[in-house]
């Protein structure tokens, strides 16, 4: 559809930009404000310059935790895209089934954070949760808040029970909009199941699955309350992801200008990844539709 | 044109994906339900014995929330600002999202991915920051603080999704409204709003659920007179000394909400999951 | 290549509910034969595309048999029958080249590879899309597109019949036309049965041998497109064939005069004496402007321009009649009569055609 130029739109835009704008670009001047100064308590600041950003490169503790964030993201779509894609390809396609289906699937999607954190906090206790309770009865020594394989395995765990289904509907909704022409078409040509899969269904799920990959890593990396809820960042530093790390530096330890300074690389680093991904899978897209 | 399926070859398929699909939802549904029957037992038996079913069923840890105003505020709390959030967020982006599906116009495009950047914002970049800003306007603990930082995620959600349903309408309809004499106010709010009205519901559904589930921001906003029944569940966690019973009926009565709203928009999630400028 | 035989054939989407209404396809028994070219014509919604997806088993009937061959493929699935469809949008395999998507069904059959790309470059060239073989598929028009599928249609030698449905709904005007010549010459030269699902009477009357004409899912009639022209079985096929359609006329019948108001009409049939709502149905061509004072009395109301024709629009007896008047020919203002050529009257009761008994003493024209 073509769209007119009329630069009177703009009136239309301006209420979101006042208000974006209210909860944006003043905290993010704050923010860059801070992030040149030291302060000492009260309201006393004083130039630093680049002092925090120096500081805070060649800090290994920030490095780790980037290393642990970049890790646990990675791992995260791994899991979370294709068995998303499986989910959807597995869901009833019409009916009551699939009205069931979605209301289930979307419930961990609704739940309040920490509270998705508390469910899996309890769940995996040996004492009282079933998960713990099971596993040490088979034998199976396991224990989240010790060991940090056991805390990186429950963490992945609780973030693939809780997202998965994003991924799955996401990908649900590609799947439905597919003509059931093509189908068709594929039984007459005597297309085998993977056949269908590669050369119509997943063509045609690029475009939700380029927003699922993107949003999934947006939110896993900056993941904060879930495992902040269930282990503390602990046993140790193993689960003190970027979020983490900054909130105990900045309401914490009230450091404020070396964490404003985390928070715009922070900001920057995700912007920069996502900003390429992007225009990776855009630029991927154009160029296969035109050779 | 619907299709019987043709016999034979789907039914084996079929087979593995209810497998596939009972498999999943059990793994979704195990911690929920492990949750529920936790909220209806006693703390001794939840320390004490390893029971599937609530050995003595009780309703003692709802009449626990239900008995104390600084549990229950909680979720009137909460209850306030996401619905602010929700009004709030709906109003400005339906004119922005029209903008958007409608005209070119000077940076549109630019404009457009700024807003998205504010959604990859990490809220633990802004939680010091709003903290100082909020205090310093005398905001600080109010209801409309938290709505206000919620729009930072909500807004260019919103204008995403309204901006998907808004472009399924041809602009024909626009026109021929035009021409009828209509105003654009009028136009927009008699004829055009009621056409998205499913696209409104199901972003507003979406504002709901993402201001209802954050927690860091509104913790971080408020103390005492605004105080979200997340934020609550976690301070008693920490200073009780953990009452499990209790903590798992405040738990279950934070989902209630939201599967209340999934039930009434089931039937245009997945439409509403599909939208967006791909 | 197979003999299509339809045996008491019928579908409802909904069979629980057994009202006649459900159901999109009433009962059909017809054979098509083996190698002719059919259109299935009728409005949207008429069961056309019902009755294609039961012949390629996309769609199990409620009732009856689907023969091939005299061998039962009702339960048979869609890879067994072997046949080949073409859809109304463009199916096409977008991570494919175009070559590829031309030799995927030969490639699922297990085919040698030096004899796919001989077909596969075979129908290149029938369809036009030689020099795109080994380009992507998704970056291409929809035209183009729509070829592909068309090609994938033909490429099997082996097929039982290639349906077509609404194939070139999508096709710019100018290529539709270059498109069915195609198709037609690809019949003649691999005399495959086809069937071609259409609700534009134009594709229909010009690809066909014989053309299947239904609505709400009943099969109307079966003929030539010169029968279905001439002698059509149902008011509806006078009315949606021709353009304009047929016109009706209530009258009485009694043996062979046809009485409109106070004028009658000699036929060239006998009718004996039907009851039931009974209409005259002529066509425009064979209506003539006349002055003669025999003619039935019109009052001319507009004249349309049609290219070859002229077609007059009058009244009659309180009813509308469209006249084609040739193009070289002058309407003049004292020309207020028309003259119904007796030979091309047809009589319909309850809009089913009657057939009457030929009366050897031929009266001429009207009295």
């Amino acid at each position: 559809m073509e769209k007119t130029v009329n630069q009177r739109a703009w009136l239309l835009v301006i209420p979101v930009l006042i208000l974006v704008a209210f909860s944006s670009i003043i905290p993010m001047m704050t923010v860059v404000n801070y992030s040149f100064q030291d302060s000492f308590g009260g309201n006393e600041f004083f130039w630093v310059g680049l002092e925090w950003y120096r500081e805070l490169l060649h800090s290994e503790r920030l490095w780790d935790a980037f290393g642990r964030q970049l890790l646990f993201s990675f791992i995260i779509l791994l899991i979370e895209i294709p068995l998303g894609i499986l989910v959807a390809l597995s869901m009833p396609k019409k009916g009551f089934a699939a009205s069931i289906c979605l209301v289930l699937m979307s419930l961990p999607l609704l739940i309040p954070y920490n509270v998705v954190g508390t469910i899996w906090q309890v769940f995996g206790r040996a004492d009282i949760g079933l998960l713990g309770r099971a596993l040490s009865d088979l034998g199976i020594s396991y224990n989240y808040s010790q060991n940090a394989f056991d805390a990186w395995a429950t963490v992945i765990m609780m973030d693939v029970w809780h997202w998965t289904s994003l991924v799955a509907l996401l990908s649900y909704a590609g799947l439905r909009s597919i003509p059931s022409a093509y189908y068709q078409a594929a039984k007459i040509d005597q297309a085998g199941r993977w056949s269908v899969f590669r050369h119509i269904e997943l063509p045609k799920m690029r475009g939700v699955l380029m927003i699922a990959i993107l949003l999934r890593f947006m939110d896993s990396f900056m993941i904060y309350t879930e495992p902040f809820v269930l282990t503390g960042g602990g046993p140790g530093n193993a689960t003190t992801f970027l979020s983490i790390d900054l909130v105990k530096m900045a309401l914490g330890q009230f450091d404020l200008g070396p964490a404003a300074a985390f928070s715009l690389m922070y900001f920057l680093v995700i912007l920069l990844i996502s900003y390429v991904f992007y225009t990776v899978m855009i630029t991927a897209d154009k160029n296969e539709a035109n050779r | 044109m619907s299709d019987k399926p043709a016999k034979r070859k789907r039914r084996s398929g079929s087979r593995l994906s209810i497998l596939v699909m009972i498999a999943y939802l059990a793994f979704l549904l195990v911690p929920i339900y492990w949750l529920v029957i936790m909220s209806f037992k006693s703390n001794a038996e939840i320390l004490g014995m390893f029971t599937l079913f609530p050995e003595n069923f009780t309703l003692d840890n709802y009449r626990t929330i239900f008995g104390d105003p600084s549990w229950y505020m909680g979720y009137v709390n909460s209850f306030i600002y996401v619905s602010l959030n929700t009004v709030i967020s709906l109003l400005v982006a339906l004119p922005a999202a029209y903008a958007f599906s409608r005209f070119r116009f000077f940076g549109d495009n630019h404009l457009f991915f700024w807003l998205l950047t504010n959604r990859m914002a990490p809220p633990a970049v802004f939680a010091l920051p709003f903290f100082q800003l909020y205090s310093s306007v005398s905001l600080f603990d109010t209801h409309i603080a938290v709505a206000l930082a919620h729009c930072l995620f909500n807004v260019p959600l919103a204008v995403w999704i309204l901006e998907g349903f808004m472009r399924g309408v041809p602009r024909e309809i626009d026109e021929t409204a035009f021409i009828d004499g209509y105003g654009f106010t009028r136009f927009f709010t008699r004829i055009f709003i009621p056409m998205i009205a499913p696209g409104i519901g199901v972003t507003a559904f979406f504002c709901f659920m993402f201001s209802w589930v954050e927690l860091l921001l509104s913790r971080t906003l408020t103390s005492v007179e605004a105080k979200p029944i997340t934020a609550i569940m976690t301070r008693t966690v920490s200073a009780s000394g953990l009452d499990w019973g209790v903590l798992a009926a405040a738990g279950v009565l934070t989902i209630i909400p939201g599967a209340i709203v999934i039930y009434f928009v089931r039937n245009h999630i997945a439409k509403g999951f599909a939208l967006g400028r791909v | 290549m197979a003999a299509i035989t339809l045996q008491n054939l019928a579908h409802s989407y909904n069979p629980d509910s057994g009202a006649d209404a459900d159901y999109a396809l009433k009962e059909v028994n017809h054979v098509w034969e083996d190698g002719k070219a059919y259109a299935l014509l009728g409005p949207s919604g008429c069961g056309k595309t019902t009755l294609l997806n039961i012949i390629s088993g996309l769609l199990t009937p409620t009732r009856g048999q689907v023969l091939f061959d005299g061998q039962d493929v009702t339960e048979a699935s869609t890879a067994d029958r072997n046949i080949a469809q073409v859809f109304q949008f463009p199916v096409v395999y977008d991570t494919m080249t175009v070559g590829e998507n031309l030799a995927f069904p030969l490639r699922n059959r297990g085919m040698d590879k030096a004899l796919i790309s001989e077909r596969v470059q075979r129908i290149a060239e029938m369809t036009g899309l030689e020099a795109d073989l080994h380009k992507r598929a998704r970056g291409l028009t929809t035209d183009l597109k729509q070829k592909i599928s068309l090609g994938r249609g033909m490429v099997r030698e082996d097929v039982n019949a290639i349906l077509f449905d609404e194939p070139l709904t999508v096709i710019d005007p100018h290529l539709k036309w270059e498109l069915r010549t195609q198709l037609k010459s690809l019949h003649q030269e691999f005399g495959h049965t086809m069937i071609y699902v259409t609700h534009d009477q134009t594709e229909a009357l010009t690809f066909a041998e014989k053309v299947v004409v239904m609505k709400d899912g009943l099969v109307l009639q079966i003929g030539t497109p010169q029968e279905l022209f001439e002698r059509p079985a149902h008011a509806f096929v006078g009315y949606f064939i021709g353009s304009p359609g047929m016109n009706f006329l209530p009258v009485t019948v009694e043996g062979n005069s046809a009485r409109l108001k106070d004028a009658a009409v000699t036929l060239t049939d006998d009718y004996g004496t039907p009851d039931g709502d009974l209409r005259l149905g002529i066509r425009p061509e064979f209506v003539r402007l006349t002055r003669q004072a025999d003619g039935l009395p019109v009052t001319i109301n507009h004249v349309q321009d049609a290219g070859r024709h002229k077609f007059v629009n009058a009244t009659l007896f309180d009813s509308e009649i469209n006249i084609a008047v040739d193009e070289g020919s002058q309407i003049g203002p004292d020309m207020t009569r028309v003259i119904l050529d007796p030979e091309k009257i047809s009589i319909f009761r309850d809009d089913w055609r009657l057939d009457g008994r030929p009366v050897d003493q031929v009266g001429g024209g009207a009295s």
